[in-house]
């Protein structure tokens, strides 16, 4: 047996509640030993894992990678090679490609890729509907067996609440796991930013906190009913957060996620009219922004990228002509870490909220234990890396890290044993 | 170099135009003084020569240094009466150098209507000049080194000193 | 934190290079284009009412939204200053076709212009433009999505202090469509810098953005309660749009509750000035009689709207020629 051994790093993972300081041994590809040496074999390679975090690796419950359909803004390889940068080993990428994953031919397009590009894993989203349209119901079994983990809307409206809750009946059938992203489309379609005060002042046209939170009411009532499997995507207000405890003490089971871009921006970014900051959903106020650390602080709440990457043309021009979204892989962890450091989140909420809770949303098998797959990052808080544009990973020319240099990096990452980074 | 007395000068001046609009038998002048030196003197010729009209000429407009300069920043707008068609016009400046200034001033002045004659008028010459350009009348010639330069201050008192 | 975005305006040491919008700009700044504006309307009442000022100067109108009247005021400026003027409808032409914003800019800009004068259905269009376009071009904003229209709030400014003596210590009410007027944010931020007493804005709830109190002006929902004691009372037009979109009843409700009428204008000061930016919806918000009146000073606004523009435009191509300067300068140096 040969071993890879990662030495004196300091182990924490939420799920196990361990964080402590040990050393780790793994062979084909499994976690053999954990804070003892092996019986027998022989050490193959090292790694001094002296000040670092070995955690589990970050599971992202909704990136965009553009592939199939958005060439000139990224592609599967490009984009999970950007997401292991940031520690992920498994990204769970959003429906609204072009075309839509809405059968199972696309789905295996989709793995294929991913597979030959051997990154991070992709967790395929299928959509709930054809084409995303909101009308009618897609293949469910089919997208499921031909390997979705779960079936999602994309943010994307439903004719009705009719047309709702028969969709959700029916993932329910086949016990299928729902992501749901609440946006009341009447509400948000003439908007561009939070509306509030820095929207008035820039006359741009807002999206009001009720376009979240009145389809956020409409699907926990229909989750209740319907008794589906649900994850709500992309929280963006504390109203939400509200409604969603209030639904827990009902006795609900559900479970959110909010974009890491909400935690740490606010609507005041989009002064001067910066087309980054152009998200869906959108940056709310410092109110909002506070509920959700807190919300994820709490264990409540799980963080998920929003990775959107976009072509130059897609954000070079006026703030409501832009295309909404950021590419948020590249500068994942280090963002994350500047929350951590300023005190803003603790480690253990950080990393529960980027890998345990996922985990357990997706029903997977996760952590660091002896026997299991060794899908993990090794963290170096105080590395320090440059973002230099020309140099990015993703080929998303909207990352809010081009041109920085900022500290939290991943040393390494490994998936399924590979390393990869 | 000794500077003239302001006072004087002004009262010769006032004089030398006065005989000079008798000869010309002009009856009734048009004293335009050009921003803001220009302004002050005319006030001063007007009050002792008690000539009716005047009014006063912004040359911000005008001037041919745009491209290097920009625009003023204390642009204050011209005063004339409603044309200047058929009039005898006396233009006042207090310093005469480059000549552009009058330069300005004409043109401008043109886009008003057509005057009948114009009298030009400054109370000191210092010379330099880089246009065919010569006062009718003249309170005092100064010759001043490659640095020195003349300012006015007024409008009460009126004062010469050189910076 | 705020990061000023008027800063784009400005040359290093303060003097407009572009007229982006009226927010953030110093008293003194205001006061420069209302003066240079003042001195532009003794030019305009002679016969010859050009000055060499720009000739040479290539003025491009750059309108992605379309409106005759602005871009003809503009036209005049621009003609009165003696500088060339082009006229570009984009609604119209390459962005329709699916050219992209940028494309259009640099295309225009091998064509070696001085000033564009662009106005744009998006917020912050303008701002956009100033920012990408090649140095040494200055942007005049003529209204950009419901943000800012600058020069239309100059004239009004120009007006109330031509016809009021200042603008110090008046009282000035905006009655309408406030949520989507960008006439109307440029009004409040000028109002407020030149020294207005109080600025008011009056209208119904769905007109009137929840947050716009914090622009500095207090809000009324009766025309009654907001008129009390006003010097200047400025009617804003009412688009008949408002009425498909869910916001208003009809045009006969808006003009019993918040249309100028004599008697409603009654409650204003005696010798309060009435205005508009036009075009004016007789019967909806205001009362012909009172928009044909005494105090209406409707018509003069439209006079001096020229001045104004040839006093921004003249100002910006002013501060564009010293950057210009400076940066030869050290180049020189180097």
């Amino acid at each position: 047996m040969r071993y890879l051994h990662i030495e004196q790093a300091r182990l924490i993972d939420p799920s196990q509640n361990i964080d402590t300081v040990t050393d780790l041994y793994v062979a084909e590809g499994r976690i053999k030993a954990i804070g003892r040496k092996p019986e027998s074999g022989v050490v193959e390679e090292s790694i001094d894992g002296r000040g670092q975090w070995l955690i589990p690796g970050l599971i992202d419950l909704g990136g965009h990678l553009a592939e199939p359909g958005f060439a000139q803004k990224g592609a599967i390889a490009s984009e999970t090679y950007a997401a292991c940068s940031s520690g992920f080993t498994h990204v769970c990428a959003l429906p609204d490609t072009k075309p839509v994953v809405d059968n199972s031919a696309i789905v295996q397009q989709i793995l294929e890729k991913a597979q030959q590009a051997r990154f991070a894993h992709v967790l395929p989203l299928g959509a709930l509907t054809p084409d995303l349209a909101g009308e009618q119901i897609s293949s469910m079994a089919a997208l499921q067996e031909a390997g979705c983990v779960a079936l999602s809307n994309a943010r994307r409206p439903f004719k009705n609440s009719y047309v709702l809750r028969r969709v959700l009946e029916y993932a329910a059938t086949y016990d299928i796991l729902v992501f749901l992203a609440p946006d009341d489309v009447s509400l948000s379609a003439s908007g561009s930013m939070h509306e509030g005060p820095v929207a008035t002042r820039m006359g741009i046209p807002g999206i009001p906190r009720t376009a979240e939170t009145i389809a956020l009411a409409q699907m926990l009532l229909l989750i209740e009913q319907t008794g589906v499997r649900a994850h709500i995507s992309q929280i963006s207000c504390a109203r939400s957060l509200v409604m969603l405890r209030q639904a827990r003490e009902a006795g609900m089971s559900i479970t959110a996620d909010t974009p890491l871009a909400n935690l740490i921006y606010t609507d005041e970014s989009v002064t001067g009219y910066n087309s980054l900051y152009k998200v869906f959903p959108p940056l709310r106020t410092e109110v909002d922004r506070q509920a959700l650390l807190a919300a994820v602080n709490a264990g409540e709440l799980a963080i998920s990228s929003n990775h959107r990457p976009h072509d130059v043309a897609g954000k070079k021009t006026t703030f409501i002509d832009a295309e909404p979204g950021m590419s948020m892989f590249d500068g994942f962890l280090p963002l994350a870490m500047q929350l951590v450091d300023k005190g803003e989140l603790t480690e253990e909420a950080f990393i529960s909220a980027v890998s345990t809770v996922p985990a357990e949303v997706l029903g997977m098998e996760h952590g660091l234990k002896e026997g299991s797959l060794f899908n993990a990052a090794l963290i170096d808080p105080a590395q320090e890396r440059c973002f230099r544009r020309s140099h990015l990973l993703s080929q998303g020319r909207n990352s809010p890290v081009a041109g920085m240099t900022l500290k939290g990096a991943a040393s390494a990452v490994f998936v399924d044993g590979r390393r990869v980074i | 170099m000794s500077l003239p007395n302001v006072e004087q000068v002004l009262n010769e001046l006032a004089q030398n135009l006065n005989r000079y609009l008798q000869e010309q038998d002009i009856e009734q002048p048009l004293l335009i003084g050009i921003r803001t030196g220009g302004v002050w003197v005319a006030e001063r010729l007007q009050q002792i020569l008690k000539i009716e009209e005047s009014g006063s000429l912004d040359i911000s407009f005008y001037r041919d240094d745009f491209t290097r300069k920009g625009l003023h920043p204390q642009v204050q707008g011209s005063d004339l009466p409603d044309t200047v068609e058929d009039r005898h016009i006396v233009l006042v400046d207090d310093v005469i150098m480059s000549g552009r200034t009058i330069r300005a001033g004409m043109n401008e002045l043109f886009d008003y209507g057509r005057p009948a004659s114009i009298t030009l008028v400054c109370l000191l010459d210092i010379g330099r000049r880089e246009l065919p350009i010569q006062p009718d009348l003249c309170g005092a010639k100064l010759s001043l080194s490659e640095d020195e330069l003349i300012k006015l201050s007024g409008p009460q008192p009126l004062t010469i000193t050189l910076a | 934190m705020i990061i000023n975005p008027c800063n784009v305006q400005l040359t290093a040491d303060g003097r407009l290079k572009h007229f982006l919008t009226t927010e953030g700009l110093s008293k003194a700044l205001l006061t420069e284009i209302l003066d240079t504006a003042d001195s532009f309307i003794s030019t305009q009442e002679r016969e010859i009412k050009k000055v060499p000022l720009l000739r040479g100067k290539t003025v491009v109108n750059l309108f992605f939204e379309n409106s005759t009247r602005t871009r003809s005021t503009f036209e005049l400026a621009a003609k009165r200053l003696s500088a060339d003027i082009l006229n570009l409808d984009i609604a119209r032409s390459a962005t329709s076709k699916g050219e992209t914003l940028m494309d259009t800019l640099w295309n225009l800009e091998a064509m070696y212009s001085d000033v564009f004068v662009v106005r744009h259905a998006d917020s912050g269009a303008a701002h956009f433009i100033a920012e990408q376009v090649t140095p040494n071009v200055a942007i005049i904003n003529a209204g950009d999505g419901r943000h800012a229209h600058p020069t239309q709030a100059m004239l009004d400014m120009l007006t109330i202090r031509r016809h009021k003596g200042s603008i110090e210590g008046k009282v000035v009410a905006v009655v309408g469509d406030i949520l989507h007027s960008r006439v109307a944010r440029s009004q409040i931020h000028a109002l407020n810098t030149l020294g207005a007493a109080e600025v008011r804005v009056i209208g119904p709830r769905t007109l009137l953005p929840r947050d716009i109190g914090g622009l500095g002006c207090k809000v009324f929902y009766k025309l009654e309660d907001g008129l009390k004691d006003c010097d200047v009372v400025i009617m804003l037009r009412l688009q008949k749009e408002r009425m498909q979109d869910a916001l208003l009843p009809s045009g006969s409700e808006f003009y019993k509750r918040y249309g100028l009428t004599v008697d409603k204008l009654k409650l204003a000061k005696p010798d309060a000035i009435v205005m508009h930016p036009g075009p004016i919806n007789r019967g909806v918000e205001i009362e012909s009689t009172v928009a044909d009146g005494a105090q209406s000073v409707i018509l003069n606004q439209v006079s001096y709207g020229i001045a104004v523009r040839m006093a921004v435009m003249a100002m910006a191509m002013s501060g564009q020629q010293q950057e210009r300067n400076e940066r030869a300068q050290a180049q020189g140096e180097l």
